[in-house]
């Protein structure tokens, strides 16, 4: 096994122990997005033009991707976690592969992610969510959803190992909740006009929340919509092919060179 | 024979923006001694440590460590130390036994399980292992910290203030596992704002100041530059002058006066005066004695002398630097709670 993968595995290890010897704060974080489909899809779907279960239906997968979005702020508060409190300058004078740390930190997200994410969707199906695509549909989106996770959380890494201490981090980082408000992910971008519709469609949320609608059979895909939100499985695979092509090697840099 | 270096470093330099925090380092640490770096906040020895344990590249200068290249080498110079700190440490959300075992796998240590219970056992934190480490105290956090750095015997092995902040009995431990990695022949590289830590750790001291060495050597060495400090209390002030005059023929140093006390007192770098010479030399001159004292310095007076620097809060003259002889507890009684 190559160094990478031996100490990747390693610290991915040491993540999952984190979450196992803490589960009180990985719970809390996946009853985050529960409440707010509760709230959203009753509150808000009386509200709406649209019928309250279509509208729920509609706001699963933006959640969805609103969770997978929050992997920058874990991935930011982790890191400036380690960062602070001395635990990367350990791992930076251990024998190890470099890159390790951070992709066993993102490989590790994933995977909790993808079980956090199962009680939302057990929730999302009482309220009346559906798969009405096929299951190599289903089965894409969850992958879509993963990977763009993976994407954030690289994101996440490089602006948490910048961060000046962890209360900024945990700041900076809480602005992440902003990111599906300027997206397709509660509200469909229609009758946006036409700059804010522009911004909320390039936004590459809008793709992803697009992109799972399609591949669940939850809602079309818009007509007239920005090229990534038109072609929305192209558009979030680029989207997380260029956040990784650009927040991985930065990260991995700058775990390896703290500031020179 | 030549000396084989632990930490052999030649006019390392690192800049951050304007500030020059090394500007030249030269250290020589000859294998399986330690040496202690001492020096005021702010003088560049975190800096000197983040250098040689490769967290930092140097701008200027070259070091071996362990015998290998800091830049060229970095991978096997990891392979080659341990490092404990302020700064690197365990995590806080596992146990004292996953912490050893993970770092145990990432040392690639055969059967890392057993590593970690060894070594939980040798530091006495067996029964702390399946504690989440920031529930630990602060001894037991360092010995942890200690224990992690030890997973594989390092050949040199940096400790940044390793008992800051502990109370005495946890620095004793933690002394012991420095004296004992010494005997089995680790090089230890330690800085320390303790003079105590130094002057009882350390083979030699590299006394640090702006960013390079300012001067270094053993402890008795440093000490020797500073010379022995007399003085005598006499019964009568009258006699103040006379036993100054006595003082200033055997020391040809100038002598200091405190009138309140009735004492005066001078430095002597002569090593062949003794107090019985001394009281004898008073007493011929028909000194009225009431006490007389002739003290070696401590690493403080070292310290105080070569650094330049003075507390806040000292008003006192050279002779004051000396009140310490008496009372090193309350010294550390006061940069313990700092």
């Amino acid at each position: 096994m190559s160094a990478l993968a031996y100490d990747g595995t390693a610290m991915l290890g040491r993540q999952l122990l984190r979450v196992r010897n803490n589960p009180a704060l990985v719970i809390l974080t996946q009853t985050m997005p529960i409440t707010m489909l509760l709230f959203f899809g009753y509150v808000f779907g009386s509200a709406l033009a649209m019928p309250g279960a279509e509208y729920r239906s509609f706001l699963v997968p933006g959640l969805l991707v609103a969770i997978a979005a929050n992997g920058i702020m874990t991935g930011m508060f982790q890191a400036a976690q380690d960062v602070h409190r001395g635990v990367t300058d350990r791992l930076r004078t251990l024998p190890i592969s470099r890159a390790a740390v951070p992709l066993g930190q993102a490989a590790a997200d994933v995977l909790v992610t993808a079980a956090g994410t199962v009680p939302f969707l057990l929730v999302g199906l009482a309220v009346g969510w559906r798969v009405d695509g096929s299951a190599a549909g289903a089965a894409g989106a969850v992958g879509l959803l993963l990977l763009f996770r993976f994407a954030c959380t690289w994101a996440g890494i490089f602006l948490g190992l910048l961060s000046r201490s962890e209360e900024a981090a945990g700041q900076l980082g809480s602005a992440t909740f902003m990111l599906p408000l300027l997206s397709n992910a509660y509200i469909p971008t229609d009758n946006l006009p036409g700059w804010l519709r522009t911004l909320a469609e390039w936004n590459p949320l809008s793709a992803v929340t697009t992109a799972l609608r399609d591949l669940f059979g939850n809602a079309p895909v818009p007509e007239g919509a920005a090229w990534p939100v038109a072609h929305p499985v192209a558009g979030s695979l680029a989207w997380c092919a260029v956040l990784i092509a650009v927040f991985a090697p930065l990260a991995v840099r700058r775990h390896g060179h703290p500031g020179a | 024979m030549t000396t084989t270096y632990g930490v052999l470093s030649e006019g390392l330099e690192k800049r951050f923006g304007e500030v020059r925090a090394l500007r030249g380092l030269d250290l020589a640490v000859p294998q399986g001694t330690v040496c202690g770096i001492l020096g005021p906040n702010g003088a560049g020895k975190t800096t000197a440590v983040r250098l040689l344990t490769t967290l930092l590249r140097p701008d200027a200068g070259s070091a071996r460590v362990a015998g290998r290249d800091l830049v060229r080498e970095a991978a096997a110079v990891r392979r080659a130390i341990g490092v404990t700190g302020q700064y690197a440490s365990v995590d806080g959300d596992l146990t004292g036994r996953q912490n050893l075992r993970l770092f145990a796998r990432l040392h690639r240590v055969r059967g890392p399980a057993g590593r970690a219970d060894d070594l939980l056992a040798r530091f006495g934190l067996a029964e702390a292992a399946d504690r989440a480490a920031s529930t630990y105290s602060g001894g037991m956090r360092r010995r942890l910290d200690l224990a992690a750095s030890l997973i594989r015997r390092p050949e040199v092995l940096f400790l940044d203030e390793p008992t800051t902040g502990l109370d005495p009995a946890s620095r004793n431990d933690i002394w012991d596992a420095v004296r004992e990695l010494k005997q089995d022949g680790t090089t230890v590289l330690l800085t320390t704002q303790y003079l105590e830590e130094a002057d009882r750790l350390a083979d030699d001291i590299a006394l640090m100041e702006r960013g390079r060495v300012a001067e270094t050597g053993s402890p008795a060495h440093l000490k020797a530059l500073i010379g022995s400090y007399a003085e005598v209390v006499v019964a009568d002030r009258g006699a103040l002058a006379q036993a100054a005059a006595v003082l200033d023929r055997l020391t040809g140093a100038e002598p200091s006066f405190d009138h309140d006390r009735g004492s005066v007192g001078a430095v002597t770098r002569d090593s062949t005066l003794t107090l019985p010479r001394l009281v004898r030399e008073l007493d011929t001159a028909g000194v009225p004695l009431l006490d007389a004292s002739l003290k070696p310095p401590t690493l403080d007076d070292v310290f105080l002398r070569l650094t330049g620097e003075r507390h806040d809060s000292d008003d006192h003259n050279r002779h004051g630097d000396h009140n310490g002889h008496g009372d090193p507890g309350d010294r550390d009684g006061k940069e313990m709670a700092a």
